[in-house]
């Protein structure tokens, strides 16, 4: 144990003294970045294929649509998240002349990965929304989309508020491969201290403690949540 | 008011509606009645087109709204529908539920002011003659008029303690008098019911009829399917029994119910009563 002692001092020397603290700051700020911003850009898309693929099939251009969604969610889905991400940031935005960091390559990537996960949660929220509801709003005269996203989609998002939870969380676990085009994230940062001293028992070990902790708050979070969108259901 | 021109519509092989020619007038109360599966909630879905017909014409002021190149949405505003299952938007409050509707299409309609109006003003510049700008009504002044007109129209059904609630803590006949009251803050020309009291239990269906009276004596035009026969026989200037997808008989309630010619007619009286 003594000498685990001594790795635990050689961490401590590395985190603080030699300014360890702050590497792992922006990695954490990174790693924050990457899954906030990648799920809110998930949200967006995946609400919108999640409609496109709830509407009527009889018109040509909806089923060619529900097609295209189908082969993103199929693509996003059937390829390792790291082999998008390389993709991403050696094939497409250089294909497109678009010059950005490794950090909005993994925002942009992140994002249309969620997406698709996020779609299909949505799609199911949506379906178990009572088909009345958006019934009364195009009644009143609303339109469809603003029907959508004022009546159905708040009442889908309360449904799957948990399976979205568990989408964030994968996505904050997920952005541990960042590191793959250079962006320095929370795994990359502790990987440095180790790097520092040949040492990695001690950085690994805290590296997964702050993984839990921020899996831990996110699901304290979506409980407040739950229960603060419950309050228009009691006695339902 | 409504006037509908050999209307028709099938799902598939299954001819719903065969031909329907029927007209609504200013102020008329009509009351739908005929068996389960005849079309009645079909015939009043198209006519403010939430299903769209394969055949025929809905003209409503005017103007042809089956046809697909018009804004049906600006048409709906104007007419009024009332659900069996109420339908109250679940995510809001009786207040957001009455008012989300009009605040939000008056104030589109502002914005779609302002721009036209901006454009206007560029164009202007360039003319000798200047076009007049359109009015903007104040968007504060829309939320305030309708929020007014909601809660005097809960009190008048004596719900006002409820604004704030959620609609899952009401009572179906509660619920069902707020959905009539959300129609009627947008000032339809017509209200349409597809058998409004029929999610209703017994003794909740008095209160929601009672309203539908009061509009009715206010001078409401008003398209109804019941199975209330004794609401028909009160307030009711035409019944229509529909059978197979048309109308297969019309007249004065008093005529209908005690003198039906119809064979069909007598068959469905003689089954319900
Ligand atoms: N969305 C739909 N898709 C397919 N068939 C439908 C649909 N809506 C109604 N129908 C059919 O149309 C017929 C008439 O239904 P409806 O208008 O609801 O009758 P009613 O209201 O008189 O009971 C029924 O045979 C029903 O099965
Ligand atoms: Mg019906």
């Amino acid at each position: 144990m003594g000498n685990f002692g001594v790795k635990i001092e050689k961490f401590i020397k590395t985190f603080i003294d030699a300014e360890g603290y702050k590497t792992v700051l922006e990695g954490l700020q990174n790693t924050l970045i990457i899954a906030i911003l990648g799920l809110v850009i998930g949200l967006i898309i995946g609400t919108v294929i999640a409609i496109v693929k709830v509407l009527p099939r009889y018109k040509r251009t909806v089923r060619i649509f529900q097609k295209i969604c189908d082969i993103y969610i199929a693509f996003f889905r059937g390829t390792p998240i790291v082999v998008q991400l390389l993709l991403g940031y050696y094939v497409l935005f250089p294909l497109l002349q678009i010059r950005i960091s490794g950090l909005w390559v993994c925002v942009v990537i992140f994002g249309m990965n969620s997406a698709a996960y996020v779609a299909e949660i949505m799609r199911g929220g949506i379906l178990a929304v009572d088909g009345g509801q958006l019934e009364a709003a195009r009644a009143l005269g609303l339109n469809f989309s603003v029907s959508m996203a004022k009546i159905v989609v708040p009442q889908a998002m309360k449904g799957i508020l948990p399976s979205l939870g568990n989408e964030f969380i994968a996505l904050v676990k997920d952005t541990s491969v960042a590191s793959f085009v250079a962006v320095a994230d929370l795994k990359y940062a502790f990987q440095r201290i180790g790097d520092g001293n040949y040492e990695y028992m001690v950085p690994y070990l805290v590296m997964a403690l702050i993984y839990i902790v921020m899996v831990l708050l996110i699901t304290a979070g979506i409980r407040a949540m739950e229960r603060r969108l419950a309050r228009s259901d009691r006695n339902s | 008011m409504i006037e509908i021109v050999d209307l028709k519509k099938a799902y598939g092989d299954n001819v719903v509606l065969n031909g329907i020619t029927e007209t609504i007038h200013d102020g008329e109360k009509v009351v739908v009645i005929g068996p389960s599966g005849s079309g009645k909630s079909t015939f009043l879905r198209c006519l403010n087109c939430m299903e769209d017909p394969d055949g025929g014409k809905i003209i409503f002021e005017g103007v042809d709204i089956a046809d697909m190149s018009v804004d049906i949405n600006l048409h709906r505003e104007k007419i009024g529908m009332v659900f069996q299952q109420f339908n109250l938007f679940n995510n809001k409050t009786v207040l957001e539920n009455i008012t989300l509707a009009p605040i939000y299409l008056g104030c589109k309609k502002v914005n779609a002011a302002k721009r036209k109006n901006f454009g206007r003003k560029i164009a202007n510049v360039f003319r000798k003659e200047k076009k007049e700008l359109l009015p903007v009504a104040d968007k504060k002044q829309i939320k305030q008029d309708a929020t007014k007109k909601a809660h005097e129209l809960l009190s008048r059904i004596g719900l006002e303690d409820k604004a704030n609630e959620y609609p899952s803590k009401l009572s179906g006949g509660q619920k069902q008098r707020i959905a009539i009251v959300r129609a009627l803050c947008m000032e339809p020309k017509v209200i349409l019911f597809d058998e409004p009291t029929s999610a209703l239990d017994p003794e909740m269906v008095g209160e929601v009829l009672e309203l539908m009276k009061q509009l009715a004596n206010e001078g409401m035009t008003m398209v109804v399917v019941t199975h209330e026969m004794g609401f028909a026989r009160e307030v009711a200037d035409r019944v229509i029994f529909m059978c197979d997808g048309v109308i297969a008989e019309q007249g004065k309630p008093a005529d209908i119910f005690e003198n039906p010619q119809n064979p069909r007619t007598k068959q469905f009286l003689d089954s319900i009563l």
